[in-house]
């Protein structure tokens, strides 16, 4: 694996709004994704990894948004491009696919004639030459009888043929880096494995870089390489799929995994709960924003500000008693 | 199992929305809900699974008479809902329904004390006593009513309106509870909370459950049976061990192959099944799946699978399971032999 980073993100943090009404977004998130990687951002709504996927573009209203910190994509330093060279970074360098394709396009244009513009804006190519190559594009994502469905208007269009075009208009540019938003959440199950496979795929035979936000842990395990949890606006743990998913050691991690319905369980077990609602981000408490639900907090963890625990290679968790959340918590208890 | 008297039994339930004509468009009607027949015995959960425009929802909301079938009927307890032994206003209080948007489906204006206390006045419980009943059922459900009684639904989360909802469904003290994508739009780890909730009414109120999801882990945790629907048609039905265990029809099997890995060494390596479900305007012939169906024969563009027992508590509908069809591939001397 190449140790050369795609993307840097560098001690971000996100605000909306400000005064008492400012809401805490992003606070302090630090992630570097190498060339060639898929790193899966999971968490539940309002833990911010949307919010941290769309400063990677800068998505975010200026006006409303301050954000700290330093993002680097291929060699730019995202929050300090001009608007023209923000222009020319986005679908080139780095584009994104979102998760309501019937919002993300442009209703009254053909799909065609949406990816033909961006090629010949990015390219400076003939329409000929696009034309080309949008056709190109809808045979690599797998849209039967292409030429025909690039005359299609958006709402002509099935869930997921409309999908796998706005991935299409994603790849127009030949972008390094792919950006998806909870990019299969809209989907049935059926259509949704389906396009998982088609971006595991692109990221293979093109090489590229993914950032994929889900709150679908199994959407992740299917096409990630790495995964970073979030919660309450920070990484609380982040490592290997397979360590993630089989040796967990953050607390939120953890319950978060045993909380789910899944087919080892009998029915009629109760699940595994965590206590309590997500935080407002409004309002933060002290110390470690999860410390309220944790069956692990102890006093210490109510204060101060929590450091990420290197736990072997690429593998970290943002937590003080990592050394008893590998046991399991009646044993923690007696400790 | 067919000696006991089922609680709900569905007959024939069909719904055809017509389609206004528009230039382009002749009208026509969308197939719904077509033909569907199903029971649901006392005390079981049953578990509706489909992707979307299958007709599980409207299947609902017709067992609901939240709108009227175009066909069919619903016969609860042995009685015809709607007709003079039952009252639609009497079917209402043995059964009520959960749904998936905890928010728009409160009433803004009330506290949740007055909304869960709404429908026993209409039922001839007096303010008093409704409100009593309202404050228990909000202590049941896990919110305390000295804090929670007066609160209105915006200053409530969505996992706790949620509990609201179905405080509110539990007020009536029915007997069926249909729960619509009822966790669907709630985080996972409050999803949990309210599953467990869910087991413990059940058990405490002897209810039964019609649990309509998408989401195929929550069903097969929570259902005894489940049922399978496509393009509006019932395609198969078994207990869930049964059908998780090797599903028979062929849509069935690659739904529930669709579901995504939890183990990183075994990810899926290629979709069950192509392409995004059919127009219900427009149905295919015969079989609505032979378009999608890796097994299709041409038998099965022209003729219509009928829901086929394949053991007593298993039921398919797939021109393979069905005896004296000409399908290449038929199942039906396999199971012969198996039995």
């Amino acid at each position: 694996m190449s140790q050369d980073a795609i993307i840097e993100i560098k001690d971000l943090e996100v605000v909306f709004g400000s005064g008492s009404a400012a809401v805490r977004a992003v606070n302090g998130v630090t992630l570097r994704v190498e060339r060639g990687q898929t790193v899966a951002l999971i968490g539940e709504s309002g833990s911010g990894k949307s919010v941290t996927l769309r400063s990677l573009l800068r998505l975010h209203a200026p006006k409303k948004t301050t954000i700290k910190g330093n993002i680097r994509v291929a060699g730019h330093d995202v929050l300090s491009l001009s608007s023209s060279a923000l222009s020319n970074f986005r679908g080139e360098v780095c584009s994104m696919i979102f998760q309501e394709p019937l919002l993300a396009l442009d209703p009254v244009y053909s799909v065609g004639d949406q990816i033909v513009e961006s090629i010949q804006r990015h390219k400076g190519c003939s329409r000929a030459e696009a034309n080309k190559k949008a056709l190109e594009l809808f045979e690599r994502v797998k849209i039967p009888s292409p030429e025909r469905r690039l005359a299609a208007y958006p709402h002509e269009m099935s869930g997921g043929m409309r999908q796998r075009a706005m991935i299409a208009l994603a790849l127009a540019c030949d972008p390094q880096v792919l950006l998806a938003d909870e990019p299969t959440t809209a989907l049935d199950a059926t259509v949704q494995i389906q396009i998982l496979l088609l971006l595991r795929e692109l990221q293979k035979t093109l090489g590229l870089s993914i950032v994929f936000v889900t709150h679908d842990i199994g959407a992740a395990v299917e096409v990630a390489d790495r995964i970073a949890v979030m919660y309450a606006g920070q990484i609380v743990e982040e490592g290997d799929v397979r360590t993630i998913m089989r040796a967990p050691r953050h607390p939120y991690t953890k319950a978060l995994l045993q909380s789910r319905a899944h087919g080892s369980l009998d029915r009629g077990q109760r699940l595994a709960t965590i206590p309590g609602a997500p935080p407002d981000l409004a309002k933060l408490p002290p110390g470690c924003a999860f410390a309220p639900r944790c069956t692990y907090a102890q006093d210490e963890c109510r204060e101060g500000t929590i450091a990420l625990i290197s736990l072997g290679e690429s593998h970290s968790a943002r937590c003080r008693r990592t050394d008893v959340t590998h046991l399991p918590h009646t044993e923690s208890v007696e400790t | 199992m067919r000696a006991a008297t089922p609680l709900l039994d569905v007959r024939g339930l069909t719904k055809h929305f017509p389609l206004k004509a528009s230039p382009g468009n002749k009208s026509g009607v969308v197939r719904a809900v077509d033909d569907v027949n199903f029971s649901v015995m006392r005390g079981e959960t049953l578990g509706i699974v489909g992707e979307s425009g299958c007709g599980k929802s409207t299947t609902a909301r017709l067992l609901m008479h939240l709108i009227n079938p175009t066909a069919g009927e619903v016969i609860f307890e042995g009685k015809v809902v709607g007709s003079r032994d039952l009252p639609m206003k009497e079917f209402h209080r043995q059964v009520q329904m959960v749904f998936q948007d905890s928010y728009s489906s409160l009433n803004p204006r009330l506290t949740v004390e007055a909304s869960i206390a709404f429908g026993p006045q209409v039922h001839g419980v007096s303010e008093k006593e409704a409100v009593k009943r309202a404050r228990d059922l909000l202590a049941r459900v896990g919110l305390e009513p000295a804090r929670f009684a007066g609160r209105y639904p915006h200053e409530l989360s969505g996992g706790q309106r949620q509990r609201v909802n179905i405080a509110r469904a539990l007020a009536l003290e029915p007997r069926v509870v249909i729960l619509d994508e009822a966790v669907s739009a709630l985080d996972k780890s409050v999803e949990a909370q309210v599953l467990n909730l869910l087991l413990d009414l059940k058990q405490d109120f002897n209810l039964t459950y019609l649990f309509i999801s998408h989401d195929l882990n929550v069903v097969r945790y929570i259902s005894d049976r489940v049922m399978v629907m496509y393009l509006g048609q019932v395609v198969e039905m078994a207990s869930t061990d049964a059908i998780f265990a090797s599903a028979k029809h062929p849509y069935a099997d690659a739904l529930l192959s669709s579901m995504p890995s939890m183990d990183p060494d075994q990810r899926t390596e290629a979709p069950p099944i192509s392409g995004d479900p059919p127009n219900p305007i427009n149905p295919p012939s015969g079989c609505r799946f032979h378009t999608r169906c890796t097994f299709a024969e041409s038998v099965c563009s022209s003729r219509s699978p009928q829901l086929t027992s394949i053991d007593e508590t298993h039921r398919v509908a797939c021109l393979m399971y069905e005896a004296n069809v000409q399908h290449p591939r038929s199942r039906v001397n396999v199971l012969k032999v198996a039995a």
